[in-house]
């Protein structure tokens, strides 16, 4: 078991290059050092030798991926893009071109986002699943029509009328929650349920349609028909057998979203102003600051390339047949 | 007149082009034939397809742009020798409402409004200042009717001709199809007893026909869904945006469909150290979160437009290459999904029977790709590209609102969204523009997802009984 998690984090180790690699192009597509120099130094009477200065003071005097100066092996290693994504990889993410520091900036940002997206994730899950399990409990009938219906209507709206609609309608017509904000402790709970609420709708349709077809799978099985044959309830068969062997299929979607949590949502947080790392991720975009792109970026990946490994792991719980090796 | 094709009105005409022969190929095929029959019997894919057809026909008319000659000869005389052009080009729909855009107001205004939304200051003729709803520029009402007969007495008007058109077409169609006597084919559509359920896609043809006639006529003399904030008529606003939407939702998956299926059955079929670079391929582009890579990405294309001016004459041509930039990204970052799919069905189709009998027999991989494994990973591929659409259309929004999106001058949806919002802390509410395209987008989007849930529905293997 550890070795084999140990073994897909060795795994990861090239994809996380690999998405290195690709910001890194797309980075200095855009910007050369001496435009981060200027950016940085600001444009007033910046000569070529402050540049230069600062270039070294950074480390940004290195060529890009070749240095033919250096001797051997260094050739390679004593390059820009084997120097940044070292730091990377110690999750060392420097400042901001605002001059910020990244880390503790995502640190600090990291709770509101949790703040929004935990309620959000458990919330709407217990939700789709029991409205799944009761639709497939009346399955066929003129209930599971309708619903069906309604969920692809759910399906078919953007995200962003949602969000309009509900601000409109708890904020602005009936002033039930504050329109956006965000304050920590208790006193953050009138902040926080609107855009969860919200987020639970939004997936409602989706949601619940997967889920349905994930039961619907179970229900002709075989270990159905058994459990039925002898005498147990349909509601005892929904909930101790199909829910259970449901989970497995269930899991590959779920668990591999559960670290990416942290990144927050991107659209959710800049409507409802929440300082969480979703909307700083957007401001960044806005502010075209790439290193802090190039940041997140970075920990968007490894917290997808965890998830992965946690979906593994997590088989290994729910079906004794999984065997890691 | 110059007919001046952008690059996207070119991609859509290649595209409708592909499609249609495409389909007549696959249509020699009696088992293709009979599962499209199959698809469109339920009286939802075809209303769905009908609803589909329109919006692709109001792309179609915003994708043939032409440029006006300046100097018009008044004998109609025409000076064809040293003719220069007009710097704007027009489409053919944008012909189809040269009176709305001539009819720009001053600001915001409701729909079917006479006056302006907000109050806003006169100087009368003895010079005191008052607050005043101004009246609209171009809506004129006669005076000895009320605003109500008017609007009421117009749309009895427009409605009456929109059913006698659509119901000239309908006719038209049913005489050219088939060769039954017209009153029996007349009689079985009307009881249902066509194969396809024609009933409903005529139904669902005139409902939008007279939808689209009224709100047409009546854009003449009202503006239908109001004005926005600089007195843009939304209709014609909501009408061109079909286009941006509909050229995503399209043009983005036919850019990843080569490189996920020849990528998906190279790695599935040839296995080894071909498979392993194409799964880390994909699974690198896959770890990176979506919105960031297109964020990224359309960042590195803004500065290099800036920096080659060049490209475009117009500003309509730099709108119109930025959305084919961000086609190809939206294209180049969606493949992943598609190529894993494909990848595992061409392993599992490897192993059958007939595909190991064809490699004892001899035949060429390319022929056994080509004859064997293409065909039946069609349904997948099928499945993905009108499931896609709806996701892609959505996804304009966000990235519009992100910053991320079309050009902020270019009509979308996702730009009414985002100017909408900015508009949210007015009393009353400015709520036509979202109004509107919500229901547009919700109507396509919807016939989309109805329409790929009935592929799915009938070309599934795991359906079929």
């Amino acid at each position: 078991m550890l070795g084999y998690i140990l073994r897909r984090i060795i795994y990861a180790v090239p994809i996380l290059i690999g998405v290195n690699l690709i910001t890194f192009i797309l980075f200095f597509m855009v910007n050369t050092p001496d435009d981060m120099a200027r950016a940085q130094l600001g444009a007033k009477q910046v000569t070529p030798q402050m540049i230069e200065a600062w270039k070294v003071e950074k480390g940004y005097d290195k060529p890009l991926f070749v240095n033919p100066k250096a001797p051997g092996l260094e050739k390679f290693s004593d390059t820009l893009f084997v120097q940044e994504s070292l730091k990377l990889f110690r999750f060392d993410f420097g400042a901001s071109d605002a001059n910020r520091d990244i880390a503790s900036d995502i640190k600090t940002r990291m709770g509101p986002s949790l703040a929004i997206a935990l309620p959000t994730f458990f919330i709407a899950l217990v939700t789709n699943i029991s409205l799944a399990l009761l639709l497939v409990l009346f399955r066929g009938s003129v209930l599971d029509t309708g619903m069906m219906v309604v969920a692809v209507m759910i399906m078919s709206v953007s995200g962003l009328f949602y969000i309009i609609a509900g601000q409109v309608l708890f904020s602005k017509l009936w002033h039930w929650v504050p329109i956006s904000g965000y304050a920590s402790g208790w006193e953050g709970v009138k902040f926080v349920i609107l855009p969860v609420m919200i987020g639970v709708f939004a997936g409602l349709g989706s949601g619940v349609r997967w889920y349905r077809s994930i039961f619907l799978e179970q229900i002709n099985q075989d270990y159905v028909r058994t459990a039925r044959a002898k005498g147990l309830s349909e509601i005892s068969v929904l909930f101790k057998h199909v829910l259970k062997n449901g989970m497995l299929p269930i899991l590959t979607g779920v668990v591999v979203v559960i670290p990416s949590l942290f990144m927050g949502s991107l659209i959710m947080e800049s409507f409802f102003g929440i300082p969480g790392l979703g909307s700083y991720t957007i401001d960044a975009i806005n502010a075209q600051d790439f290193s802090i792109v190039k940041a997140m970026v970075f920990l968007g990946s490894v917290l997808y390339i965890a998830g992965l490994i946690l979906t593994d792991i997590s088989y290994t719980l729910f079906d004794p047949r999984v065997k890691l090796s | 007149m110059r007919l001046t094709l952008l690059w996207t009105d070119i991609m859509v005409w290649v595209l409708l082009a592909v499609i249609v022969v495409w389909g007549s190929v696959m249509f020699r095929s009696p088992q293709v034939k009979k599962q499209w029959q199959n698809i469109f019997r339920a009286p939802v894919a075809m209303a769905s397809a009908v609803v589909l057809l329109f919006y692709l026909c109001f792309t179609l008319l915003d994708s043939v742009h032409m440029r006006f000659s300046v100097e018009r000869s008044p004998t109609g005389q025409s000076v064809t020798r040293h003719l220069s052009y007009q710097g704007e080009m027009v489409s053919l729909l944008d012909l189809l409402f040269s009176h709305a855009l001539a009819h720009t107001e001053r600001t915001y205004s409701a729909p079917f409004a006479t006056h302006e939304y907000a109050k806003s200051i006169k100087v009368d003729a003895k010079g005191i200042t008052r607050m005043v709803y101004r009246p609209l520029k171009y809506v004129k009402i006669p005076p000895e009717e009320g605003k109500t007969a008017d609007i009421l007495s117009r749309s009895f008007r427009a409605v009456a001709i929109g059913l006698l058109a659509s119901l000239l077409l309908i006719v038209l169609h049913i005489t050219l199809g088939g060769e039954a006597p017209f009153v029996l084919k007349v009689r079985r559509i009307i009881r249902g007893e066509t194969v396809l359920p024609w009933r409903t896609a005529y139904l669902t043809f005139t409902l939008l026909f007279v939808a689209f006639t009224w709100m047409y006529l009546l854009s003449y003399h009202y503006h239908v869904l109001g004005t926005d904030k600089v007195g843009g008529d939304v209709l014609y606003q909501t009408l061109k945006s079909i286009r941006t939407g509909v050229l995503i939702g399209t043009l983005a998956t036919l850019v990843m469909l080569p490189v996920s299926i020849v990528l998906g059955i190279s790695a599935g079929y040839f296995g080894g150290w071909v498979d392993d670079v194409i799964q880390y391929l994909y699974t690198t582009l896959n770890s990176i979160p979506g919105v960031l890579l297109i964020a990224g990405a359309v960042l590195v294309m803004q500065v290099m437009m800036d920096n080659h001016p060049q490209w475009f004459e117009t500003t309509l041509e730099r709108s119109d290459l930025r959305l084919l930039f961000l086609i190809l990204i939206l294209g180049m970052t969606s493949w992943t999904g598609l190529c894993r799919l494909l990848r595992a069905e061409t392993l599992k189709i490897s192993q059958v029977a007939f595909v190991t009998a064809a490699k004892a027999f001899g035949v060429s991989r390319w022929k056994i790709i080509f004859r064997h494994i293409m065909p039946n990973l069609m349904h997948i591929i099928l499945i993905s590209v009108v499931l896609d659409f709806s996701g892609l259309v959505l996804a304009e929004a966000v990235l519009s609102y992100v910053g991320v999106g079309v050009d902020p001058t270019m009509y979308s949806w996702g730009n009414m969204i985002n100017q909408a919002r900015l508009e949210m802390a007015r009393e009353p509410m400015v709520w036509w523009s979202l109004f509107s395209a919500f229901v547009f987008m919700f109507v396509l989007v919807l016939a989309a997802n109805l329409l790929s849930d009935r592929v799915q529905h009938v070309l599934d293997p795991r359906n079929v009984k």
